[in-house]
């Protein structure tokens, strides 16, 4: 069950020059999805076999006749990436069993986003996870259904305006709260779970490499800043998704076997409004939504503090009965 | 324009990388300059580079390849000494 322990991170200067996901796709200028899934093909090698679901990250690779990827890639449907995955990791198996094909590590890989994860795929995703599939499950969350024409899904967070959540004078935007996802599949007990986000990318690369290597499921949450729908500058995708990360608004953190250790942010949280005010979907907040939300960001951010005390503290009493 | 009876079965691609052939600098309004004089060859806009533009050369430096680069302005943006700057497209 443990991670893989000759892995010791990848190093800034000695960063795989490889590429696995071609020039020429047609992401948006200053899109962090793909560039995420660019880092992450990188930190996971060509020894792998990629299933996408619907979403932006498909429609952009994989314009007929061309595909930007070049590592096996297979795309069925919206809903059924992780059911996909399950699939290739049963017959990989058993071809090796039954000596068709050479015995190696082969990785195998579900991109979705968020849509495709918190919404549609959610069933797929937990049955995978629960029957311990050895895969990495990896959700791309740009936070609403971009590739549409940006309506909301369970993943958009509170006050943000999409085109199926308008703000005006009777509604301020999506009104739910983001849907936890990470948490969701901290329950199935999966041996690795972590948060991601491309700003951070030497964080993002070893946590993807780890999560691969580590045997049974793996589930992983990225963050990516979308100029597009988020209303913001395409050069400030690198810096919201940084301060996303610095105003706790998405702490990056890790759960191996259960047992939480926070990454970022280290310091003390920077106010939301430093995040909130580069970016056009939040614009017509006013100060008292503002509060509401920061209420919230500096409460979840105590209860994941929490979360990693309590961890080792637990642990302790275990080994002290 | 391909016809369908060219199709491999299953309209699956068999060539890696065949993006390539669509050339994306025509999207683009502005286009990064490199100061090479301040460029610490940290290659911080080749990690950070979206369309994977950017290639290192033999002397270190790290070349912007302006046939891809969609002038998205994250690599002068996140530059650590200001050395590329964005100039509008003539």
């Amino acid at each position: 069950m443990a991670v893989a322990k000759d892995f010791t991170g990848f190093k800034a200067r000695e960063l795989p020059k490889e590429e696995y996901f071609s020039p020429g796709h047609r992401g948006c200028q200053g899109c962090a999805g793909a560039l995420a899934v660019r880092m992450i093909l990188k930190a996971v090698g060509n020894r792998v076999i990629v299933t996408s679901a619907t979403g932006c990250m498909e429609i952009i690779s994989s314009p007929f006749p061309q595909t930007a990827w070049e590592v096996p890639w297979i795309h069925v449907a919206f809903e059924n990436a992780a059911a996909v995955a399950s699939g290739i990791e049963a017959g990989l198996k058993v071809l090796m069993r039954k000596g068709r094909l050479k015995e190696e590590k082969i990785f195998v890989l579900a991109i979705a986003g968020d849509g495709g994860t918190a919404d549609i795929g959610l069933q797929a995703l937990s049955g995978a996870l629960e029957r311990g599939h050895d895969f990495v499950y990896i959700c791309i969350d740009n936070e609403a259904y971009m590739n549409t024409g940006i309506q909301r899904s369970s993943s958009t967070p509170y006050g943000a305006r999409t085109t199926t959540s308008p703000a005006g004078r009777k509604s301020i935007g999506q009104m739910t709260w983001k849907k936890n996802v990470a948490e969701i599949a901290v329950a199935h007990h999966i041996p690795y779970v972590a948060t991601v986000c491309p700003s951070y990318y030497l964080d993002l690369m070893n946590k993807v490499k780890k999560a691969a290597l580590t045997p049974g499921p793996a589930y992983i949450h990225c963050l990516a800043p979308c100029p597009t729908g988020w209303r913001c500058a395409p050069n400030l995708a690198i810096e919201i998704g940084r301060l996303a990360v610095e105003t706790g608004v998405f702490p990056l953190y890790e759960v191996i076997n259960g047992e939480y250790k926070i990454q970022y942010p280290h310091r003390r949280l920077k106010p939301v409004r430093e995040y909130l005010q580069l970016q056009g979907r939040f614009r017509h907040l006013t100060d008292e939504y503002i509060e509401i939300i920061q209420k919230r960001v500096t409460e979840d951010m105590a209860k994941l503090r929490a979360l990693e005390k309590f961890g080792s503290f637990y642990k302790n009493v275990i080994a002290n009965l | 324009m391909i016809s369908w009876q060219k199709l491999n079965l299953g309209a699956t691609i068999t060539e890696p990388g065949s993006a390539r052939q669509f050339l994306t600098g025509d999207w683009r309004t502005q286009r990064p300059i490199l100061d090479k004089d301040a460029c610490i060859k940290c290659g911080r806009c080749w990690i950070y580079c979206p369309e994977a533009a950017y290639e290192a050369d033999e002397e270190g430096y790290f070349k912007c390849n302006l046939d891809y680069c969609k002038g998205c302005g994250i690599c002068a943006q996140e530059c650590p000494v200001g050395a590329i700057t964005m100039v509008l497209e003539e």
